[in-house]
């Protein structure tokens, strides 16, 4: 196991079994983002409430909830790099951050839309809203601060630091639909008892949140790669690959 | 459990109950930002093994 984690750490062996990765990855979210989107645009039957508005949702809740998950890994990464000292986890700090602004992005510009015509505004300052557009800011400020110190060895512990602040915000999303009266409807799918959405709402629901996952994992192996061959650009194994390249 | 589709016509299917700017902005843009943050690193990897290429080579002149 350990011998394992050291080869996966060490960065010629990680950019090789990525890029074998990569494609496998990649064909398989786009299959599973196409029948996500032909089960939630096509098949999927109108909301009794919300009419068509609702299909939003199938990008919305997919993006909000990899907003976070990304957040978690990011976290984790940063902490492995402050204890470990492992070169390759500032590396997926580094590749996460701007994957996790776009999907933070997405889920408050869909949320917004959404709510326009169903709330009649495009934003309310609830917790919801209000913790999730702080989480924007985090991942703002993890690629800002990574940007401004110029010796990488320090940009790396200071975006982890931030990082491992930036958790305490992670529940507080995802229980500000409890804690507090929000506009923001509560948990429809994560509840302990039968989910209250119907199965053919719910499936394409799941089947894009799976994309969304894999879209996620082959963004991260995409960068990271490009970050370690700047990282190690003069090191014996990307020479090697450069004059292979011809 | 139904696989068919629920429209009888594309029309009906743009139209979205009414809610078309919405529901086809809000995918439109999410495609947009998938898209973007896609193609990022594939340029971004061709622009690094130009960068090293032409440093190799410049190394391999100087000797």
């Amino acid at each position: 196991m350990w011998q394992w984690f050291h080869r996966l750490g060490s960065p010629p062996h990680f950019y090789r079994l990525s890029g074998a990765m990569i494609p496998w990855l990649g064909w398989c979210c786009l299959g599973l983002m196409l029948g996500g989107l032909y089960g939630g645009l096509v098949s999927a039957p109108p909301d009794y409430q919300q009419g068509e508005s609702y299909r939003i949702i199938f990008i919305h809740v997919p993006s909000a909830w990899m907003s976070l998950f990304v957040y978690v890994v990011m976290a984790g990464a940063g902490a492995v790099g402050l204890i470990w000292r492992m070169k390759l986890a500032d590396v997926i700090v580094a590749s996460a951050a701007p994957i996790g602004a776009a999907f933070t992005f997405l889920a408050l510009v869909t949320g917004s839309i959404w709510g326009k015509p169903m709330w009649g505004t495009w934003w309310v300052w609830d917790a919801r809203l209000t913790s999730e557009l702080i989480l924007l800011f985090l991942y703002l400020g993890v690629i800002s601060l990574r940007a401004a110190i110029e010796d990488p060895r320090s940009a790396g512990r200071a975006c982890a630091v931030l990082a491992l602040v930036g958790v305490v915000n992670i529940p507080i999303i995802h229980y500000s639909v409890e804690w507090w009266n929000t506009l923001h409807q509560g948990p429809t799918v994560t509840r302990f008892d039968a989910p209250a959405i119907h199965m053919s709402m719910l499936v394409p629901l799941l089947i894009m949140a799976l994309a969304f996952k894999l879209y996620f994992l082959t963004n991260l192996l995409m960068r990271a790669r490009c970050e370690l061959l700047e990282r190690e650009r003069g090191s014996a194994w990307v020479n090697a690959l450069v004059a292979e390249s011809g | 459990m139904h696989w068919w589709p629920r429209v009888d016509s594309w029309a009906e299917f743009w139209y979205m109950g009414g809610y078309a700017r919405y529901v086809w902005s809000a995918y439109a843009i999410t495609l947009i930002v998938l898209g973007v943050s896609f193609a990022g690193p594939i340029f971004r990897r061709r622009r690094i093994y130009r960068m090293l290429q032409r440093r190799a080579a410049s190394e391999r002149g100087q000797r």
